[in-house]
């Protein structure tokens, strides 16, 4: 079983926190294949969160494929082939991160200045995405 | 299925003479969720609450609950059958005792749920043989929410029903506002508390000097609303930056700060463009939301 912690002000809605949490549980291992989570009812008294978001999630979940749902007795993970690939593709990806990150250390960036640049890239780069 | 609305009104208005306490207001309030009715004192929620239930005569305009018109009397009277109300003040016989005013208010209910009133008298500790007029006020709040949850209603309107209540009252009376929502009760309360709000809420109506300024979902909230910090190299070139959804800007001296309620994606592109040297985005919690909304109107 995991724990989930919502945080209402990160900007980012309450449902795909928890959609990112069970997710990256399924990616770290932390909940296996054929786990059962907790009923939408039950998770949202205990999360003190409106059903909805919990019922949204779950659905979501469901159709990306992590999530079976049966009526009656709750929800199910199913880890596919394609989420361990994932996983392993996001560690590489991060042992990559990593190495960048040790570079312009040692060229002098604070790791603050580091998470500023990031993310202001990463903003950018979003806007010419989505305008192509 | 798309649910019809709980509550929808048509340019509802009420005026004292010549104080108008709510002016054409528009409200929808979705089956099947919670949303919370925010204001300042004196805003107006609790006029408009009192006209959705007949309690006030409107002056102006219509609206139906539960596809129920509320200025007609048999209409009305029906509707009310559905709908739990839980008043600010509380207004309970001080003469009775906490069992007496369970069993007199339960006689008027069929679907009572005997299940619900044992459990939440547990839960909630409340002295039976007490009278209510020597009850605290946190144990008051206990026994008119008590009296609205064992009801099964279809709609719970609740006045401020975390006033009066410690910490832990209020985080119980939240989670019992979830295990009503997850058991298909539309739910619309008006409060003060804005963290409490921001967890259990999926939308938002604020209210501010009698008019509706804002009926959103919190998702959307979330997802849109954005400040932005901006660094220049020289001083900041503020009149670029009138872009739609740009609520407020602020500058000291070669920073720029930004309110956005959308376009945050525009605004940091425009920063990109205009050379600034440092782009910080914060998301914005609906305390600040509410302030900024309130202090615009």
């Amino acid at each position: 079983m995991i724990y989930f912690k919502l945080n209402p002000n990160t900007g980012q809605p309450l449902y795909l926190q928890l959609m990112q949490q069970i997710r990256h549980g399924a990616e770290t291992g932390a909940l296996q294949d054929g786990d059962q989570l907790p009923g939408i009812r039950t998770l949202a008294e205990e999360l003190v969160v409106s059903p909805n978001t919990v019922a949204k999630a779950y659905s979501e979940l469901e159709h990306d494929g992590l999530l079976e749902l049966r009526h009656g007795s709750g929800a199910f993970i199913t880890v596919r082939r394609r989420t361990r690939a994932l996983t392993d593709h996001v560690q590489v990806a991060r042992r990559r991160l990593n190495k960048l990150i040790e570079q312009l250390r040692d060229e002098g960036l604070l790791d603050e200045e580091i998470k500023r640049a990031f993310e202001a890239e990463l903003l950018h780069s979003a806007e010419l995405v989505r305008k192509p | 299925m798309i649910a019809s609305p709980a509550v929808l009104t048509h340019d509802l208005a009420k005026s004292y003479g010549p104080i108008a306490a709510v002016s054409d207001l528009n409200l929808t309030v979705k089956a099947n969720s919670i949303t919370a009715f925010l204001g300042q004192n004196g805003a107006g929620k609790s006029t408009t609450i009192k006209m959705l239930l007949g309690m006030v005569r409107p002056t102006r305009g219509e609206g139906t609950v539960l596809g129920k018109r509320i200025g007609d009397a048999e209409q009305n009277r029906k509707l009310r059958q559905n709908v739990a109300y839980v008043a600010e003040n509380k207004p309970l016989y001080g003469y009775m005792t906490v069992e007496q005013t369970i069993r007199f208010a339960s006689s008027f209910y069929p679907d009572w749920r005997a299940d619900s009133e044992k459990k939440l008298l547990h839960e909630y500790r409340l002295p039976l043989q007490q009278k209510v007029k020597n009850l605290s006020k946190g144990m008051r709040t206990k026994l008119a929410l008590l009296l609205a949850f064992a009801r099964r209603p279809e709609l719970l309107i609740l006045d401020e029903p975390s006033e009066g209540l410690d910490p832990v009252g209020i985080e119980h009376l939240l989670q019992m506002l979830v295990a009503q929502a997850a058991e298909g009760v539309t739910i619309f309360f008006s409060s003060h508390q804005i963290a409490e709000v921001e967890r259990v809420a999926d939308h938002v109506c604020i209210l501010n000097a009698g008019r509706l300024v804002m009926n959103a979902s919190l998702d959307e909230l979330r997802q849109s609303y954005r400040r932005i910090d901006f660094v220049f190299p020289s001083t900041p070139p503020e009149r670029e930056f009138c872009i739609a959804g740009v609520e407020k800007i602020q500058s000291a001296g070669h920073q720029l700060s930004l309110f956005a309620s959308r376009n945050a994606d525009a605004v940091v592109e425009r920063g990109h463009d205009l050379g600034a040297v440092s782009i910080e985005v914060v998301p914005v919690g609906l305390r600040d939301i509410f302030l900024e909304t309130v202090k615009e109107n």
